[in-house]
């Protein structure tokens, strides 16, 4: 197992390509506020009024701990796949991918690629066992046959901090976005967000986050369609006439239609690829869907769909990036001259990462606009709502039930801490994206990423496939895992150079998760099996029950059902 | 779930085979689908001239986009493949192991 272990640690390693920086750039940079945008305003507003119906209607139907952390664990896995597709279409990545096959073509393509993989992995491998092991936190999971103190704080100190980094990046994506497309004021649009999202969490719990989600997904998912539809009509329905006219547009020419300079930088892009994969299997707020459905057969279908609708997704970004380049590119009402070192050069109004946004109006008018701009904002309330529960079922849950009252505290006083702290967390990012208004934030994704990668990923991994992990190792690895993953990133050129205005970084790559990723899992390894204490043998000894519960679902959370 | 069915369902032998089948069947799926995605991705470090090959004479659609799209794809169907495997033949199979276990 350990060599299994290790040789798909290699394969990852050697697989991976560059991904994507536009996780964060596609919203970062200063942004000049418009004009109000009347339809998006009001469509925007049809679609709070919308989930906060359902809010209403979520909140009358959660009573209990597992109603709140897990929606009862009612979610149909179709529906939970919509609503983890949901949590990965972020707006970064629909107005970021279409963005880039909009500059470079092809490359969008391998890069939506790289995302999608990790998905299949998690089916394979992680999603039933987690389902059958977890309730309603990873923390469940990790601390299954640890001890719950250690392990569970330092769970919850992952959580928080991958949820901190998250909802900074999202706040003040949210903030600036909404600047451009609504014409709204930076503070209003982030104190609105914060203000919404507590009140999906506080009223609704995870039920209303669900359902926000999946609306989001829809409206996603129907947009994206509709914008790719028109877009092949407008080709005559032929491919090639569409590649074709694309080419004629594009300055790259016949470029476009290859992979381009994207694996310059092979250990950089590894790296970044290994981040995104396995951040992807350690950010606590997608785990925590795992817990939304009945069984291991539910969380299995989630996967399938999700992967489906990502897939789909990913699709239509390619057909949208290469319509923003036949109907967006060269047309005077879309772009504006720049001054660039000295050069004037013409380019999207609103940055590259504003391609899809045009394109809707190109395609659609000022209605489907607003539309999409609605949409691209009820992406991001959607993604901090899950981000705000899964970080208040940290502290509820895993430190003040588990920890703090060592498991006799009682479902009222649990849930009435989560919503304490949701609305503590709530403050904290209308804070947070305030203060970094003017930051340069293009690296916290990105940290977020390595932090789920190289803290929680490991911890939740090895509990689950080797039966010599134990307190020591996986708190000490863990917590190695965190300090490395910061620290190279901040040495780094992201910060170091960036943001700090050093000349030279002292760690030479950007995406530090290949190295801090691997010293975690060495560093767990070593500290487990140089672990002699008499507690490290019954954790061990304890594998096989967890084994047995993990692969047949025995006394597993909702397994009563059937 | 007492020691006793843990211990039966551990030694019975429906038990060994079904988790030896699961092992295998997950494992082989994972490195089809990552063997798929390093092939895709060592073709464009090192043979990116291929992807740039049009697909026939009079088209400017290159075998890169329909493999693109094909390595999506299979992402999708191998996670059909197994879903539905598991959802019937791994779950029948357990439930077998459970309920003898639990007699």
């Amino acid at each position: 197992m350990k060599t299994r272990v290790l040789s798909l640690i290699c394969l990852f390693a050697a697989t991976f390509t560059a991904l994507p920086v536009w996780a964060a750039d596609a919203i970062g940079g200063p942004v000049a506020q418009r004009s109000l945008n009347w339809h998006a305003i009001i469509m925007f507003f049809v679609f709070v009024g919308f989930t906060l119906a359902i809010t209403y209607w979520a909140a009358k139907r959660t009573r209990s701990a597992k109603d709140f952390y897990a929606a009862g664990g009612g979610i149909t896995g179709f529906q939970n796949g919509l609503a983890i597709a949901g949590d990965y279409m972020s707006a970064a990545s629909f107005l970021g991918i279409s963005a880039l096959v909009y500059g470079s073509g092809y490359d969008g393509l391998i890069y939506s690629i790289g995302f999608l993989v990790g998905w299949p992995l998690i089916t394979f491998l992680v999603a039933e066992r987690l389902r059958n092991l977890g309730k309603y936190t990873f923390a469940d999971v990790a601390s299954y046959r640890l001890q719950q103190g250690p392990v569970r704080s330092f769970s919850a100190v992952g959580t928080l901090v991958t949820v901190a980094l998250y909802l900074i990046a999202q706040m003040v994506g949210a903030g600036k976005l909404i600047q451009l497309l609504f014409g709204m004021n930076y503070t209003s649009a982030v104190v609105m967000v914060g203000v919404l999202m507590v009140l999906y969490v506080t009223f609704g719990g995870m039920l209303a986050t669900t359902w926000v989600q999946i609306i989001k997904a829809v409206m996603l998912l129907a947009g994206a369609t509709f914008m790719a539809f028109m877009v092949l009509k407008a080709s005559g329905f032929s491919l090639e006439t569409m590649f074709s006219s694309a080419i004629a547009a594009h300055p790259k020419h016949a470029a476009i239609m290859s992979p381009g300079g994207l694996v310059s930088n092979p250990i950089d892009a590894m790296s970044l690829g290994i981040g995104l994969m396995f951040g992807t299997a350690g950010l606590p707020h997608i785990l925590m869907r795992f817990f939304t459905v009945a069984d291991a057969k539910e969380a299995r279908k989630s996967v399938f769909f999700a992967t489906g609708f990502i897939g789909y997704f990913y699709i239509l970004t390619f057909i949208i990036g290469f319509g923003a380049i036949m109907l967006v590119l060269n047309q005077p009402q879309y772009t504006e001259t720049i001054m660039k070192d000295g050069k004037a050069i013409s380019s999207l109004i609103g940055g590259a990462n504003m391609a899809a946004i045009h394109l809707a109006n190109a395609v659609g008018g000022d209605l489907f606009l607003g539309f999409i701009s609605a949409v691209a904002f009820a992406t991001i309330l959607a993604v901090v709502s899950g981000l705000t529960l899964s970080g208040a079922s940290a502290v509820s849950h895993d430190l003040y039930a588990s920890v703090f009252k060592r498991g006799h505290s009682n479902e009222v006083d649990e849930i009435r801490v989560s919503k304490i702290a949701t609305l503590c967390l709530g403050v904290v990012a209308i804070l947070l994206g305030i203060a970094f208004e003017k930051q340069n934030i293009a690296y916290m994704v990105g940290l977020a990423f390595s932090i789920a990668a190289s803290a929680n990923f490991p911890v939740l991994f090895l509990s689950m496939f080797w039966r010599g992990l134990t307190t020591r190792g996986a708190v000490t690895g863990g917590v190695i895992g965190l300090v490395v993953a910061v620290t190279l990133i901040v040495l780094g050129p992201t910060v170091w150079v960036d943001v700090l205005q050093n000349k030279e970084a002292l760690f030479a790559y950007k995406n530090p998760a290949l190295f801090s990723m691997t010293i975690a899992f060495f560093a767990t390894w070593l500290f487990s099996v140089t672990d002699h204490s008499e507690a490290a043998d019954k954790e061990r000894a304890a594998f096989l029950p967890q084994f047995i519960r993990s692969m047949t679902g025995v006394g597993a959370e909702g397994a009563s059902r059937h | 779930m007492s020691a006793d069915t843990i211990e039966r369902i551990q030694q019975s032998p429906k038990f060994q085979a079904l988790i030896h089948t699961k092992r295998n069947f997950s494992w082989t799926l994972s490195i089809i689908m990552l063997a798929i995605y390093c092939g895709f991705i060592l073709v464009i470090g090192f043979k990116k001239e291929w992807f740039a090959t049009p697909i026939g004479p009079d088209t400017v659609i290159t075998w890169g986009i329909p493999i693109g799209v094909l390595v999506i794809l299979s992402a999708f169907v191998l996670t059909g493949i197994y879903v539905h495997r598991a959802n019937t033949e791994f779950d029948r199979l357990t439930q077998e192991v459970v309920k003898e276990a639990r007699q």
